[in-house]
């Protein structure tokens, strides 16, 4: 990661208009809690989940978010992340509902290709089955516009039929903010309340509220392997593969998912104030330094989208 | 400054996400990734940045709004790249009902510029005229591909008189007409004094001017009640009472005020105001609050909190409908009609005409065909306080939903 700005930019840099998109992601939230019978907000403990949950106990008052929080494990999870996620919740009293692929595979509903593939597509068929267990009518999810073009598309109120599928063809017209949230039994909404907001907005608002993040999104030391111009972390999961030097390298993480596919960069930014600073002047998007699995195909994500990926 | 949200318009290959990708390449608001996954044999198709979905990329056309995001050392920006296929009215008024301004876009080649006054593409016409109907406060022209006719400056004076002397049948007022050649960059970023006979600011230093959309500060108090907000306990609140949540869709409130709740007409003092993070202050147009009334009165989401006697409740409207749903609109239909967070059922009484967009002359209908425009009388199940959408863009809005298929069918806007 190129680190080219300057402290003063910090200095320049407006935070003014974080107010109005947290007004807009509260007016969303509690949009969610009026409109619908059975919503849940998924929570992974990454950064952008962690904003939303700020966002939250500001709608709802402190220990008072009206809706569980759902998490998808694929079971290849980063230890600090998944720690944090369950004390996060602890602290704010409310409930978490985890269901896993590990689970899904046992019931045969998810079929490896092969041992070493990434479970992160499945993810898809382990949600749809924790909405049919729950009967949920409405999935919070902190996806952001800015990460892929497919997501650039997407409606605030995204409507799923009844295999959960998105139909970016024949989104439902999101006129003013009069959302129609209307469902026939079986649908559902997924709802994403941080839209509008962007890496740099994510970044700038962690550092104003003092959002806690997992210890991974700063600075520490990791054996990893180069790869294909990614950094890919060396772990039981992610083997080096013949012929591979493993190096010891400074490095954070710009998203967290699953192990398999999660790449993170040379940075040497411990705090939320430096990521700032390092966001102002990367060069490559946040899913390109760090994504294997986005890079197979243009469409991956839409094609995931369509299958009931978030 | 506040971020501006524009959108694009305008018809089918006028080069509306060309303009984009080079608005967001020259502010270098595309990664290095991104720019290298729109390279076509060795060129850059500026195009691919937002047609992000497959079916886009195969047909070569933009069907559904991508929203992006890019900064100057000005200001943020947020920009709606809306399709030009009329098949794709419905997501262009998506973007444009929430937009502060629209830059319609319009092909120099495309047009006989030679004559001194070009026919206009109906695509054109129809952009504009939904962009005004929807209010949007800045609506631009952008004259393009004005680098691949053989006399730009020519081009430019008789597609800008063909502009104008539309604009003015039509009554839309237009804040200027930019000549610009989206794919070079020319007088997209940096100016370009002089080129085609033009010596303002550039596309771009434009848009760094524009306003964004004032919130209706000055009018009579209105408030759509979103939430409800109880509490078990009575430490909560001063005397244990419920929270309504909500916008502010006009004027302002504040403690001491006398409200009136529609529909059930009982009258009640705001005690308490809090601002969205629950912090004690007025409220104002545009921005949420929560409002603790002195009383225990019959309050549910979708009411209504008013100014009293500031508005009459009405069960008749006369509106003009963008029809959006492929199912047409048909008279006596009954519909569901979102008013703020107020649902309510909706009978279309009689269709006045149809809007033809090329003519604007009136024509008889007795359905509204998708993508239609016209003018049509709703009756309500239950009164609502809506006013001319010409005098409140919140208070005049509502969106009609088909009670089958629970489809967004028809942007409405009080007449």
């Amino acid at each position: 990661m190129n680190a080219r700005a300057e402290p003063q930019l910090l200095g320049q840099l407006s935070n003014r208009h974080l107010d109005a998109l947290e007004e807009e992601a509260i007016f969303v939230l509690r949009e969610v809690a009026a409109a619908f019978e059975r919503p849940t907000l998924l929570f992974s403990g990454g950064k952008d989940s962690l904003v939303l949950l700020r966002c939250a106990e500001k709608a709802f008052g402190a220990g008072r978010i009206p809706y569980p929080l759902l998490m998808i494990d694929t079971g290849h999870n980063f230890p600090e992340v998944t720690q944090f996620r369950d004390q996060r919740a602890r602290e704010l009293g409310a409930e978490l509902i985890v269901r896993s692929v590990e689970d899904s595979m046992k019931r045969g509903t998810v079929r490896l290709a092969h041992p070493g593939e990434s479970r992160n597509v499945h993810q898809s068929v382990t949600l749809l089955e924790a909405i049919e267990e729950f009967r949920f009518d409405a999935l919070i999810g902190g996806a952001r516009r800015d990460e892929e073009k497919a997501r650039a598309k997407e409606r605030i109120f995204s409507h799923r039929d009844g295999f959960g599928q998105w139909q970016p063809k024949a989104q439902r017209p999101e006129l003013w903010t009069l959302f129609n949230t209307r469902l026939a039994p079986g649908e559902h909404f997924r709802v994403f309340p941080i839209s509008n907001w962007t890496e740099l907005d994510v970044w700038q608002y962690i550092e104003r509220e003092a959002i806690e993040l997992p210890s991974i999104y700063y600075a520490h030391q990791r054996p990893v392997v180069e790869r294909r111009g990614l950094l890919v972390p060396v772990t039981e999961l992610t083997p080096p593969r013949e012929g591979e030097e493993v190096i010891t390298r400074t490095v954070r993480f710009r998203t967290v998912g699953d192990i398999t596919c999660t790449c993170p960069v040379e940075s040497p930014a411990a705090n939320a104030a430096q990521v700032v600073l390092e966001t102002l002047s990367v060069e490559v998007s946040e899913r390109g330094a760090t994504r294997m699995d986005d890079k197979t195909s243009e469409a991956s994500m839409e094609k995931r989208k369509k299958d009931g990926y978030f | 400054m506040d971020a501006l949200k524009f959108i694009t318009c305008g018809s089918v290959d006028d080069g509306k996400s060309t303009l984009i990708g080079r608005l967001l390449v020259d502010s270098k608001a595309v990664l290095a990734d991104q720019l290298a996954g729109v390279q076509r044999s060795g060129e850059t198709d500026l195009a691919l940045l937002t047609d992000g979905l497959s079916a886009e990329r195969e047909q070569g056309i933009t069907i559904d709004v991508a929203w992006r995001y890019f900064a100057t050392p000005a200001r943020k920006f947020i920009i709606g790249d809306s399709p030009g296929h009329e098949q794709y009215t419905r997501n262009m008024v998506t973007a444009a009902s929430g937009a502060d301004a629209a830059v319609v876009l319009v092909d120099a080649t495309k047009l006989k510029w030679q004559d001194a006054g070009p026919e206009l593409l109906p695509q054109t016409r129809r952009h504009t005229l939904l962009v005004n109907l929807l209010r949007v406060p800045s609506i631009v022209f952008a004259v393009n591909k004005l680098d691949a006719v053989a006399d730009p400056r020519l081009a430019f004076g008789h597609i800008r008189a063909a502009l104008e002397r539309f604009a003015t049948a039509a009554g839309v007022a237009v804040r200027a007409t930019v000549p610009i050649a989206a794919l070079k960059g020319q007088n997209v970023v940096e100016a370009a004094p002089g080129w085609c006979g033009y010596e303002g600011p550039s596309l771009l230093q434009l848009l760094e001017q524009l306003d964004v959309t004032a919130a209706e500060a000055g009018a009579a108090f209105a408030f759509p009640v979103q939430w409800v907000e109880k509490f078990s306990s009575s430490s909560d609140t001063s005397q244990g009472r419920r929270v309504f949540w909500g916008r502010v869709a006009a004027g302002t409130v504040q403690p001491g005020q006398a409200v009136t709740v529609l529909p059930s007409g009982q009258l009640a003092t705001v005690a308490q105001v809090l601002d969205h993070v629950r912090q004690p202050r007025p409220g104002v147009a545009g921005h949420s609050a929560g409002i603790v009334l002195d009383r225990e009165v019959d309050v549910s989401r979708g009411d209504w909190l008013l100014a009293p006697g500031a508005f009459e409740p009405r069960r008749e409207l006369s509106a003009t409908v963008a029809w959006l749903d492929e199912e047409p609109l048909v008279a006596g239909r009954v519909y569901w009609a979102l008013h703020g967070h107020r649902w309510v059922k909706a009978k279309v009484r009689r269709i006045v005409h149809r809007l033809d967009v090329n003519t604007l002359a009136e024509a008889e209908a007795d359905q509204l065909e998708p993508n239609a425009i016209g003018h049509v009388e709703l009756a309500l199940q239950e009164p609502v306080a809506a006013l001319p959408y010409a005098r409140s863009r919140t208070l005049g809005a509502l969106v009609l939903v088909d009670t089958a298929s629970h489809k967004t069918s028809g942007a409405v806007l009080v007449r």
